[in-house]
């Protein structure tokens, strides 16, 4: 491949303003596919999930999955859409061996919903409003894998392999209007927004929403305007940029890319671009068809989808709290500073941290035992945190902890029982006798032998050099196996120390 | 007088992967062409007090639940196949080396 030669950021940016749209698909996560009973689900074997209709054969027919219909609407909702009252499907006709029905079922004229926006923060806290123009309902694709030649990419394969188990799988394509003004912030706008609705969709639960799966891919459209001239430059879509990173470094690669091109007196070919994330460039894809060429036209196995007001109003009501919103008043709620919140919403921990908070526990100290140490173990065994253990049991591990039953320490042990499934936090305290020594009987003879053991310290203390009673203190820990509170080992320390005169 | 020009049908030909000879093309301009002639005739008594309908039933919403039914087997789903490779269809090459 011959390397593409790239423009410096900051020059690209003085010469030509970047114009940006994506498209972002959507896999819902209804049981089965958009038009047919077979199982929306994979892991199985390769066709494993496929019938008459999904695979285009004689016979087969379309019938529309209510549930479909009904995540399309909630998400149209969600992004600020009206929703059609007249709405139907139409076939989108070209040949490619993913497709076996050799057209994808969607919508063109009259998509399911439109005219929505969505306003993202970027991390300067300027905000940006992208103004969707349409979300509408198609069918997936089959899965290919390339064989042969030198990559085990498209280009230069000796042969594909497809898997039609995703084929006819429930999608939702959102489309965004133009975005101008992005300028330096572009790429940052293509992450951020991809990133809202990866969040939307997962809070109104209608995808499982894991980019890494393929179950949100991004599509970005780039072109570059000369400074000063009103015409819009050729476009190039970048496919299937499918993690938030990717879609940043893909759309600052085609502006560095495409400006490179037009600065040399050369012309971009409208075209599909292929994104590789293993050497963060895009190559030319096949040159784009004129959306003439798809020869459209109206579903004629699928009557139209009309859904009343009330049914458009009733699905409304289910529309969780936006996201960003529930980000901003659960940040003021729990006094989080703005890098203890990010950390806690990176981690994929706001519901967690919630539940432990609802279920008794301080806010620092859930998201202290979250990000901290469940996070750690989870790191190590290689699962979710919130897998792992339970809100309620976190919160009753820090209720020990507050009560003074567990030091930090003796905490950590008990959270590893609880995640071995050895009980409640209470229930491991006991069986594992992992509870601090209150009692200062036991204390105050560990005290007195560590001391009659250390004359040198004693006379120390006593002649007022207090900090030498860490040692004492240190040798009491030990021989209390750590099961006691330092800071009372200390008063007593003291105590003992001026009283063995 | 022909709405479709040779050219017209070349290209939906090529479309649509059908390999046509000149004398296809030559007499499939004359087929569309009368097809375009009777369809005008059809928009001339389509008022706009007509609305455009794609589908003769007045039905809409016909829905089914999102409930699982068993697939085709794995064979089954792969008889048709030209080619295959275990359980997925094998397709010749799709893009060149670029």
């Amino acid at each position: 491949m011959k390397k593409a030669e790239l423009m410096d950021f900051d020059k690209a940016l003085e010469l030509y303003e970047p114009v940006l749209g994506f498209e972002v698909h959507v896999e819902l996560n209804t049981k089965t596919k958009m038009f047919c009973g077979c199982a929306n689900e994979f892991g199985q074997g390769a066709n494993t999930n496929t019938c008459p209709t999904c695979l285009g054969l004689p016979g087969g027919l379309p019938q529309v999955n209510r549930k479909a219909i009904e995540s399309s609407i909630r998400l149209g909702l969600a992004l600020g859409c009206d929703i059609a009252e007249a709405s139907r499907f139409a076939r989108k006709n070209y040949f490619y061996p993913d497709t076996a029905k050799n057209f994808q079922t969607s919508q063109y004229d009259e998509p399911i919903a439109f005219n929505g926006s969505l306003t993202i923060e970027l991390e300067s806290g300027r905000q940006v409003t992208v103004e969707i123009e349409r979300a509408h309902m198609e069918d997936d694709a089959g899965k290919l894998t390339h064989k042969g030649g030198a990559t085990g990419r498209i280009q230069g394969a000796d042969y594909s392999l497809v898997d039609y188990n995703r084929g006819g799988v429930p999608l939702v394509e959102i489309v965004t209007q133009m975005i101008e003004g992005g300028e330096a912030d572009s790429p940052e706008i293509g992450k951020t927004y991809v990133a809202a609705i990866r969040e939307i969709v997962k809070a109104l639960g209608v995808s499982n929403a894991r980019m890494e799966e393929g179950n949100v891919r991004c599509d970005a459209n780039v072109s570059l305007r000369p400074r000063g001239s009103n015409i819009l430059g050729t476009r190039t879509e970048t496919k299937n940029v499918n993690s938030l990173r990717s879609v940043e470094r893909a759309v600052r690669y085609e502006i560095q890319r495409q400006a490179a091109l037009l600065s040399a007196g050369g012309t971009i070919t409208q075209e599909t671009r292929h994104w590789h994330e293993d050497t963060g460039r895009t190559s030319a894809g096949r040159p784009k068809s004129d959306a003439d060429d798809y020869r459209y036209f109206p579903e004629p196995d699928l009557v139209p989808v009309a859904p009343s007001r009330e049914w458009v109003e009733e699905l409304r009501a289910t529309l969780p709290e936006p996201p960003a919103a529930r980000r901003k008043r659960l940040q003021a709620d729990w006094g989080f500073a703005n890098l203890e919140f990010q950390d806690v919403v990176n981690s994929d921990l706001l519901d967690a941290v919630e539940a432990t908070i609802a279920a008794g526990a301080s806010a620092q100290a859930a998201r202290k035992w979250w990000t901290g140490e469940v996070a750690r173990l989870a790191n190590v065994a290689g699962v979710a945190a919130d897998s792992l253990v339970q809100p309620h049991q976190v919160a009753a591990l820090i209720e020990l902890v507050e009560a003074g039953t567990l030091t930090d320490r003796l905490a950590r042990q008990v959270l590893e029982g609880v995640i071995a499934g050895e009980g409640t936090p209470l229930e491991v305290v006991d069986s594992r006798g992992l509870a601090v020594v209150s009692d200062d009987g036991p204390l105050i003879a560990a005290i007195d032998e560590a001391l009659a053991s250390q004359p040198d310290v004693l006379a120390k203390i006593r002649d007022g050099k207090v900090q030498a009673a860490g040692a004492v203190i240190g040798a009491v820990m030990k021989a209390m196996r750590g099961q006691a509170d330092a800071a009372r080992v200390r008063e007593l320390v003291l105590e003992r120390a001026g009283s063995a005169e | 007088m022909s709405g479709i020009t040779a050219e017209q049908v070349a290209h939906l030909a090529s479309l649509a992967r059908i390999d046509l000879s000149p004398e296809e093309i030559a007499s499939l301009t004359i087929d569309l062409g009368q097809i375009v002639e009777s369809v005008k005739k059809v928009q001339e008594v389509a008022t706009p007090d007509v609305p455009a309908t794609s589908h003769p039933m007045p039905l809409t919403n016909v829905f089914r639940d999102d409930i699982v039914v068993p697939s085709l087997t794995v064979e089954q789903a792969l008889s048709g196949a030209p080619d295959r490779d275990g359980d997925k269809f094998r397709v010749p090459p799709i893009l060149e080396e670029d």
